[in-house]
């Protein structure tokens, strides 16, 4: 899977979960929008959320069962769940060392 | 026309036993249930269908939780019986039992409530019942382990509840005292007695006395309990 899918793919989850006049202009949504923290769209069960659904459709299209929200990247001093492209490589990694 | 089943109910532990009975119960009453055993379960009944799964193989429990989000698509009520018990002087417990009895009772609890709460948190719905024991209570001796594995199933459902209570998910759990299972066999009948005579109410428990408290856990109506233990005879 390439970075640009995991994009669109972050960002068409997030579309789902976030604010609903975010949702609606979905195309607003890009990679350097920030998903918590100041101006975060989503508070800490909207990121479960968001994690627990990226997870599961990259197992559904990959069949690689990953854990995005493991120790390492809870308790990273830089988020990887920072931002929509953040996450994206974060999970881009993942995905690397599953292969 | 086949009978729809639409709530879609998993029991760990079906072989023999309590979870046989509460996945029966379930099947009887109309659900799809879903069971699993390390090994093959010796009976069968309309809408049950059994699984090989080991509930502390991170594997086995997403490949079990895979299929039915596969071929079910919800999840509506988890419960989590499967266990194992070993009775021994805290000081003569080989690390390997000990290893063996909270991969099984805790971590086996937990990663199917982690999986199952991914399934249910779609439709804002489920219910979640994990076993405890009242050997918690009662601090039996002998049972140090086995007692400290449920424990520890207690507090990370309660932690659970508050975490998956916004999802809609409840998770509650119940105690049952001596129940004539096979985790009860190894327990010397003097001392089954003496449990006994330590509860509100002087009796063994039946699998029906565990399947009552269950059907008030899982509920529709039960939204509003969550975090609960409840332990049986007054233990």
């Amino acid at each position: 899977m390439e970075r640009d899918e995991l994009v669109k793919l972050v960002a068409e989850r997030l579309a789902e979960l976030a604010p609903p006049g975010l949702a609606e202009g979905g195309g607003r949504i890009t990679e350097a929008t920030v998903l918590l923290g100041q101006d975060g769209l989503l508070d800490s069960l909207g990121l479960v959320n968001l994690l627990v659904d990226v997870e599961q459709t990259l197992e559904e299209e990959t069949g690689a069962a990953l854990i995005i929200g493991d120790d390492r990247a809870v308790s990273a001093r830089h988020s990887p769940f920072r931002t929509v492209g953040s996450l994206a490589d974060y999970a881009m990694d993942l995905l690397h060392q599953h292969a | 026309m086949p009978e729809e089943r639409e709530e879609v109910v998993l029991v760990t532990g079906t072989r023999r036993g309590i979870g046989r009975y509460l996945a029966e119960r379930f099947a009887e009453r109309g659900a799809k249930v879903i069971g699993c055993s390390r090994q093959p379960a010796e009976w069968e009944a309309d809408g049950y269908e059994h699984h090989l799964a080991d509930v502390s193989s991170e594997q086995d429990v997403k490949a079990l939780l895979h299929g039915i989000a596969r071929r079910h698509g919800r999840l509506d009520v988890v419960v989590n019986n499967a266990g194992v018990a070993a009775m021994n002087a805290a000081l003569l417990t080989p690390a390997a039992t000990v290893d063996r009895i909270m991969a099984v009772n805790f971590w086996g609890t937990a990663l199917v409530c982690r999986e199952a709460a991914k399934l249910m948190m779609r439709r804002r719905y489920g219910r979640i019942v994990n076993l405890g024991t009242v050997a918690v209570p009662l601090r039996l001796e002998g049972e140090a382990f086995y007692a400290a594995s449920k424990s520890a199933v207690v507090t990370y459902s309660q932690v659970l509840a508050r975490e998956l209570g916004p999802l809609g998910i409840t998770v509650n759990v119940v105690g049952p005292g001596p129940v004539d299972t096979d985790l009860l066999r190894g327990v010397p009948p003097d001392r089954v007695d003496r449990i006994v005579q330590g509860q509100a109410v002087k009796r063994r428990g039946t699998f029906a006395d565990v399947a009552n408290v269950v059907d008030f856990f899982v509920r529709p109506e039960s939204g509003f309990v969550t975090g609960q233990v409840l332990y049986l005879g007054g233990a």
